[in-house]
């Protein structure tokens, strides 16, 4: 039986480790996120904020302690249920990872055929939610022919298209420049509206005070602080730097 | 879904064309080689039955038998298992035969003081004594019979050769099993390096909930489509080279005597199946090792 706590959180984690052969890369982490939440990793470089977002989508395994995610603990999931768990979550890659010999319409009907999906939802699905980040004229094209914000805008479509639980994003703006890393965080706020967790990691402290949220900072692979952060309706703030 | 799995494939195909060209040359070069061992031996096969077919014991008789021996002796031969006809040839009529098959050479005739030839019984054989060693044993029987001298089969030269066809087949089995094997291995290392070549796509794809099955499929129909295609091409080369030699072979070689074969539409069947399994195969290595790890 799941208590009211487990209910209302979907990522849990217990005195979780991670190591990477003798180096500690993630150092005792407890950390809970709720249903709904949008949630900041930050922390400067090497401080595990990539490890902590893979050991959730099952790129790295977890050394020690639990984690559970939906109510699934993740470090007894058999191989063969793994996609599963996947399909929970969108993840958002720093470099995009689309695949280049694929056209934008095949990339993002990927997520959809390997859930089984029929073609006609595929269809009308991949249309509608290249719509939502203003692409629709982009279907037939491939990846590298593409600006590295559109790029970044059709990660966002690949990894909302399967309506995901949680959404995960791991420098989503990071070689953006303003205009584009405003769209990125337009449409990731949309998702959240939706009913989806939006977890992101970033150093981008202008990005955290413009969406505001759940701040957790991390600092060579402890969890040095937990805290909410107001938004700030403020446009200078992306302006003045700060990146 | 299969179709989808099957647009996958071909597209793969398509966009690998230099690694699934090698594949399916190496595929269709194996099949040919091994094929035309197939044809070989269904050929010698076919030859040695029409031989066995015709195989006849010439059972010569002492000389000086008796007329009135011969009946009991045909008796008893016609007893033996696997005697389907005999017929008793006289001395006159056997050279009469020789004069007739060596009208070219009648002069060797003319000095002849009084026939050399025996009396001798002809004796064909039933269907089911189309094994040698029934065969070898038959004449055995007929030769310790006392009023005869001497059998001839041609023993010497059709059991040399049979033992030689004999010893072809199991050269052929080994080398089917290493070409199978060799295949196999060619197989699974450009599929391999075809998923090296796209081992980023499949990285996304296990990131976006692809399920192993899912990732796999398109690459075993590729397999399936190199095995096939190889074999297509290797038969159909086979098919050419087969029509040019037999040609020469009817014309020149034995006119009328033996007709070649190609294989019958089950053994293309089989080696169809077969280089589609080897196919198979190939990706299953490949793809086992790679998603492991």
């Amino acid at each position: 039986m799941m208590d009211a706590a487990e209910k209302s959180f979907i990522i849990r984690m217990f005195h979780v480790h991670h190591n990477f052969g003798p180096q500690k890369v993630l150092i005792d982490i407890n950390l809970d996120i709720a249903k709904n939440e949008f949630v900041f990793i930050s922390g400067p470089s090497g401080a595990g904020k990539t490890t902590l977002l893979k050991l959730l989508y099952l790129v790295e395994p977890v050394s020690e302690g639990q984690v559970l995610i939906d109510g699934i603990n993740i470090t007894r999931i058999p191989r063969k249920k793994m996609p599963y768990l996947r399909r929970k979550f969108g993840v958002i890659f720093q470099d995009y990872k689309l695949i280049a010999t694929k056209s934008v319409y095949d990339n993002l009907a990927l997520v959809l055929e390997a859930a089984g999906a029929k073609r006609r939802i595929i269809q009308k699905k991949v249309k509608s939610i290249l719509r939502l980040v203003g692409m629709e004229d982009r279907l037939k094209s491939f990846p590298p022919s593409l600006s590295g914000g559109e790029q970044q805008r059709i990660a966002v479509a690949r990894a909302i298209i399967g309506d995901p639980k949680i959404i995960l994003a791991d420098e989503p703006t990071g070689s953006l420049d303003d205009e584009s890393a405003e769209a990125i965080l337009d449409l990731l706020e949309g998702v959240h509206t939706r009913g989806a967790t939006v977890i992101i990691a970033t150093h981008d402290k202008a990005l955290m005070r413009k969406a505001g949220g759940h701040v957790l900072t991390l600092k060579q692979g402890r969890l040095e602080t937990s805290r909410f952060l107001e938004k700030q309706y403020d446009d200078a703030i992306l302006q003045t730097g700060d990146r | 879904m299969m179709m989808r799995f099957f647009k996958r494939a071909i597209d793969d195909i398509f966009q690998n064309r230099f690694l699934n060209f090698v594949t399916i040359i190496t595929i269709s070069l194996a099949i040919l080689i091994a094929s035309a061992f197939i044809l070989f031996f269904v050929n010698t096969n076919e030859i040695i039955n029409s031989w066995k077919r015709d195989l006849r014991i010439l059972a010569y008789l002492k000389t000086g038998t008796h007329n009135a021996d011969l009946t009991n002796l045909e008796r008893t031969i016609q007893s033996l298992a696997g005697v389907q006809t005999l017929r008793f040839i006289s001395k006159q009529e056997a050279l009469d035969r020789l004069k007739t098959q060596m009208k070219h050479q009648s002069s060797l005739f003319e000095n002849l003081s009084e026939n050399p030839l025996p009396d001798s019984f002809e004796i064909r054989m039933t269907a089911s004594t189309g094994n040698w060693q029934k065969i070898e044993s038959l004449a055995a029987q007929i030769e310790s019979l006392e009023l005869i001298e001497e059998v001839e089969y041609g023993r010497r030269w059709i059991g040399r050769f049979a033992r030689i066809i004999s010893l072809f087949r199991l050269a052929g089995y080994a080398m089917g099993a290493l070409f199978f094997m060799a295949t196999v291995f060619i197989v699974a290392n450009t599929i391999r390096l075809v998923i090296y070549s796209r081992r980023e796509e499949v990285e996304i794809m296990r990131l976006v909930g692809a399920t192993d099955r899912f990732i796999k499929m398109p690459f075993y129909i590729e397999g399936l489509i190199q095995g096939g295609l190889g074999a297509f091409i290797g038969l159909v080369m086979l098919f050419i080279s087969f029509f040019f030699i037999s040609a020469n072979i009817e014309q020149g070689v034995s006119p009328g005597l033996f007709r070649p074969q190609f294989l019958s539409p089950t053994t293309i069947g089989g080696i169809l199946l077969g280089s589609m399994l080897v196919g198979w195969l190939g990706c299953y290595i490949s793809l086992k090792q790679f998603l492991k790890a």
